[in-house]
């Protein structure tokens, strides 16, 4: 390797696309281990930050595209370096400076977001054809909530049922509410973690006018991206509304008595706590006491949970780009809730559940192991 | 003083740090135009000799009686200024400082706003300082006893300091014992010898000493007064011994049938309910543990009483409360460890082989829990061992700081580990800091010694094998940062060199002394640099930990200078009491008694017989609560009259 110089004009640019915070970094590598990457293979995180201090960032590489955003490295770093901002920025660099070619799959999914409002390019008055049988109407001002399911419910057949579910467990708790149906859009959590900043602010303006003009106050929503971006990036852009994770509506309406539990759920589950809503939000016992409130179930703790919960590999578009099969987390996830004796991986994240469904069938586990979000199994008790 | 103010101005241009950002010659003709000044001047720093006799010359050629200097903070050099005017013959208090460094030049870039603000705040100054009266400072005797909180390494070196000079001192300390985190070391770094056996003598010296009054098991409840004359309220645990009978025997110890963790044995040991934390206890007298004492919970046992001969249990005796009166005080609290389970990665409290560094302290030490033996849980002995530096230092999500000692322990345990257990070291550091004496060299003799050092801060500790040679190990991974690569290390044993944290009633007894704490949570020292043992409040000095962390050669040097500082102020024998106090205008005062409910430091009271208020000047601090609160202003401070504050805005609203 030849001699290194430091490269001003590139620590320039990453200062002006957001990841100014890197120069606090001393190298002490906790980012790099704390990474799930190097369960699989070799990500040198501490490496980037210092080659981002120099300006020495391989911009054609993979490495910055591998982040899955799961804020492990941030939630433990001694410096408070913000490693997701860092990684945001330096794909902000390539996407809007064309600096080096975005990875392909994440490319075409962005395009599709971009001209049709959802990741999978389905037509949106497609949207709400998984509801077409349930007699859901449209969120009115009267409405006490909006219920948001996140596209990939709304699209992919795999994942319909926890939206399905949720619709079953409001109606029995006889919640007045209403969805947007066409008129909704994808978040753009992932979109702005992906790089696209521009399209980001399209898809918020957008999302935050439907709510303004269906008067939407309170917004409960199936997936914890939408949750994330809803609350902790929205407001600032002009967003007027709460935001409720579905998992903390449920233990709300089980705590006031509007659900009442008739069947036994004789299962031995374990939960796995979705990075968004767990380190990103700091939720981590709402989704626990409901399962725990279901007759029969019997709750196990997987190895790493909590705080030190294993990501799903999903977070950061990466639910979009293609992973090695020998380099999946969901995999090892799968082992892991094998290895605690259960028989239902229970989450609440649609990307989680993807990924863990995915997961079952090509490690061919289906006749051990059940994927469910919480509002499934809830909906199996009532 | 009498006739016309005559101001003289000074502007220091205190090298280039105001000169560089305000333009001085500027500011010293403004100063000449306003009204009273009688000379106005500029120098390179107005505090050096030169600097001082230039303000005394022109007292004595012009007639001067009042004076302004436009520099740094008056909590830097107001002395130095009024004991120049003092030196030429006009009364100190005719003096104000304007602050055109912190508050000027400092704070901006700017050199035209820079100038301007200066201008008005010499202009402040001045047209203050020509309402100024001249004001006498008294002097009152100072009480040459000394209270020192703390009977560690940090108090018993400053208790011995004073003590043998022939000056009384009260020690004090909350637990039965003194001794402090010291006495639970094994050996000290870097020359390696035994705590136990350098401190012992002196804590034997403090326990006989004529001139020590030791009392343990008590704690500090009420402190009042000033500088020269505190006055302490002190309560003293009953330890259901007497004292004046026990002669250390140790007999109760043995016979009592009940155990609990020993405290001394940081959860590594157990100890009976009446013990003494260590056999080489100050004072050798044990204390019943009245939380866990079978007779106390269930009225049932007293198998202590029944075989002491010298009949000294004392289920009767109670909590006492005794008072002092000293002139300073030394504040010597120390530390506390901080908490590892609350990086649950670490796995500490979930595996039973990952213990702290004071842990592994008493698991080596021969007076210890295995005498000495370096044993795992299950008594084996341990093949390979990790140490985890910085567990929760230089970590933004506990502590920034860096603890200090942390490298020099770990490369000591390495030093132990080696020598009685020839198991294999793994240490894991983020950068080695190695600044004392010897140190560098200790760290030197260790990588001789063959001791594997690992750039990397510990990501995880986990029981998670990933191949059969990790199977029932204990896995310590991190990344090797020199390497670029992630690397695993099966261990036996992980000792996490945890931080040093204030203690857990630190703001309390912060509270009590009414000094500050810095933003790390320890005490804060008067001046960093300049003045590390001093606090915010005159008489009350530091030493030790209970200021930041440090090691014990620190930490005896500072209880020296802590002792020096003491020892000053008791061979000058009188303290000097600010002259700025409140007067109450018996003619105006109502009587309502509202300023002495307000008075933070008892320094009022009402006189029934003449239907007033009166001030206490030995007890007023000047704070001026009193004055702002008074209904019918009745009530002046001394030196901020509400004459020289209006002519200060007045001044500044130029």
């Amino acid at each position: 390797m030849p001699p290194l110089t430091p490269f001003k004009e590139a620590v320039d640019i990453i200062k002006e696309e957001g990841g100014e915070i890197l120069k606090l970094c001393y190298q002490c590598g906790t980012c790099t281990a704390a990474c799930p990457w190097n369960k699989v293979r070799s990500f040198i995180v501490r490496r980037i930050m210092h080659q981002g201090q120099l300006g020495l960032i391989d911009f054609e590489g993979e490495d910055i595209w591998l982040c899955a955003t799961c804020n492990n490295c941030v939630k433990r770093c001694p410096r408070g370096v913000e490693i997701i901002d860092v990684m945001r920025a330096l794909r902000r660099a390539v996407t809007e400076l064309g600096i080096a070619k975005v990875p392909d799959s994440l490319r075409i999914t962005v395009k599709n977001i971009s001209a049709i409002g959802n990741p999978l390019g389905e037509p949106a008055e497609n949207r709400a054809n998984w509801a077409k049988d349930l007699d859901v109407k449209l969120h009115t001002q009267e409405s006490e909530i909006l219920y948001f399911p996140c596209c990939i419910p709304e699209y992919d057949p795999g994942v319909h049922e926890v939206a399905r579910a949720t619709i079953n467990i409001l109606k029995k708790a006889k919640v007045d509410f209403g969805i947007l149906g066409s008129k909704a859009k994808c978040c753009g959590e992932s979109v702005r973690k992906a790089g696209d900043e521009n399209l980001f602010q399209q898809l918020a303006q957008n999302n935050i006018g439907t709510f303004e003009e269906t008067k939407a106050k309170k917004v409960v929503v199936s997936s914890p991206h939408c949750y994330h971006t809803f609350k902790n990036e929205y407001p600032e852009l002009g967003g007027k509304f709460t935001v409720v994770h579905f998992s903390q509506y449920l233990l709300d309406l089980i705590k006031q008595g509007r659900l009442n539990f008739a069947k036994q759920v004789n299962k031995k589950v374990t939960y796995h706590d979705p990075c968004y809503l767990g380190r990103h939000n700091d939720i981590y016992d709402e989704p626990r006491e409901v399962l725990k409130s279901i007759p029969g179930l019997e709750l196990v703790e997987l190895p790493y949970y909590r705080e030190n919960s294993l990501c799903c590999g999903g977070g950061g578009g990466r639910i979009w780009m293609e992973t090695k099969r020998e380099e999946r987390f969901s995999d090892m996830r799968i082992e892991q809730a094998l290895s605690v004796g259960a028989n239902v991986l229970a989450t609440a994240c649609p990307y989680c559940l993807l990924n863990f469904a995915d997961s079952v069938l090509t490690l061919d586990k289906s006749a051990l192991i059940e994927v469910k979000d919480i509002s499934e199994l809830v909906q199996e008790a009532l | 003083m009498g006739g016309e103010p005559r101001i003289g101005v000074y502007i220091c241009h205190c090298g280039s740090n105001i000169a560089g950002t305000v333009d001085v010659e500027e500011v010293t003709e403004f100063a000449r135009g306003l009204d009273a000044v009688v000379v106005a001047r500029n120098y390179v720093f107005m505090c050096s000799d030169q600097g001082q006799e230039i303000i005394k010359s022109d007292i004595r050629d012009f007639g001067l009686n009042r004076v302004v200097v436009a520099a740094c903070s008056p909590t830097v050099h107001e002395l130095t200024f009024r004991r120049v005017l003092e030196e030429a013959g006009v009364n100190p208090y005719l003096f104000e400082m304007a602050n055109i460094r912190e508050h000027c030049s400092w704070v901006t870039e700017d050199r035209q706003m820079a100038t301007e603000k200066a201008k008005a705040l010499v202009s402040a100054a001045v047209k203050r300082v020509y309402y100024h009266q001249p004001l006498e400072t008294r002097k009152v005797p100072l009480n040459p006893n000394t209270l020192v909180i703390g009977g560690g390494i940090a108090g018993i070196q400053a208790a011995l300091e004073i003590a043998n000079s022939g000056h009384k001192v009260y020690l004090v300390e909350r637990s039965p014992s003194i001794g402090g985190h010291m006495i639970q070391l094994d050996k000290t770094f870097p020359t390696l010898d035994c705590s136990a056996c350098i401190l012992t003598p002196k804590m034997s010296d403090v326990g006989s000493h004529p001139y020590i009054e030791l009392l343990t098991y008590s704690e500090v409840e009420q402190v009042s007064g000033y500088i020269g004359n505190f006055k302490v309220k002190i309560s003293e645990k009953a330890r259901y011994v007497d004292a004046d009978k026990c002669n250390g025997c140790g007999v109760c110890q043995e016979k009592c049938p009940w155990k609990v963790d020993s405290e001394f044995e940081a959860g590594m040991g157990k100890r009976k309910v009446i013990y003494t934390p260590f056999p080489q206890a100050v004072p050798n007298i044990p204390v019943i543990d009245r939380e866990h004492c079978v007779y106390f919970l269930k009225g049932t046992c007293r198998a202590c009483e029944e075989f002491c001969e010298a009949k000294a249990i004392d289920f009767e005796q109670k909590d006492e409360t005794i008072e002092v009166e000293v002139g300073s005080i030394i504040l010597a609290t120390g530390y506390d460890n901080f908490d590892p389970s609350v990086i649950t990665q670490y796995g500490y409290g979930e595996f039973d082989n990952v213990i702290t560094g004071l842990q592994f302290e008493r698991l080596c030490n021969a007076t210890g829990p295995t005498g000495g033996d370096i044993v795992l849980k299950d008594g084996s002995t341990p093949q390979s061992v990790a140490i985890v530096h910085c567990v929760g230092s230089r970590d933004k999500n506990y502590h920034e700081y860096c603890s200090r000692v942390c490298c020099m322990y770990a490369l000591k345990y390495a030093h132990l580990i080696k020598e009685k257990t020839n198991a294999d070291i793994y240490q894991y550091y983020i950068d080695m800091r190695c600044f004392g004496k010897g140190y560098e060299e200790f760290y030197e003799r260790l990588s001789e010694e063959g001791v594997n050092f690992i750039r990397g801060k510990v990501g995880e500790v986990t029981d998670q094998a990933l191949s059969e040679e990790e199977k029932g190990k204990l896995v310590v991974v991190a990344e090797d940062t020199l390497l670029g690569s992630i690397i695993r290390v099966p261990v036996d044993m992980v000792i996490l060199c945890v931080a040093m944290e204030p203690q857990p009633d630190v703001e309390a007894i912060a509270r009590l002394f009414n000094i500050s704490r810095s933003a790390d949570g320890f005490f804060l020292e008067k001046h960093p640099k300049l003045d590390p043992v001093a606090t915010t409040t005159d008489g009350v000095f530091v030493a030790g930990c209970c200021q930041g962390p440090k090691d014990i050669p620190d930490t005896v040097a500072q209880a020296s200078a802590a002792a020096a500082r003491v020892l000053a102020l008791i061979s000058k024998g009188e303290v000097e009491i600010e002259a700025t106090t409140a007067v109450i205008d018996e003619r105006i005062c109502s009587g309502c008694q509202l300023c002495p409910a307000i008075c933070a430091y008892h320094a009022i009271t009402f006189d029934k017989g003449k239907g007033v208020c009166q001030v206490n000047e030995a007890l007023c601090k000047g704070c001026g609560a009193c004055v702002s609160s008074c209904p019918s202003e009745a009530i002046t401070g001394k030196h901020f009259t509400t004459e020289q504050i209006v002519a200060e805005i007045e001044g500044i609203l130029i």
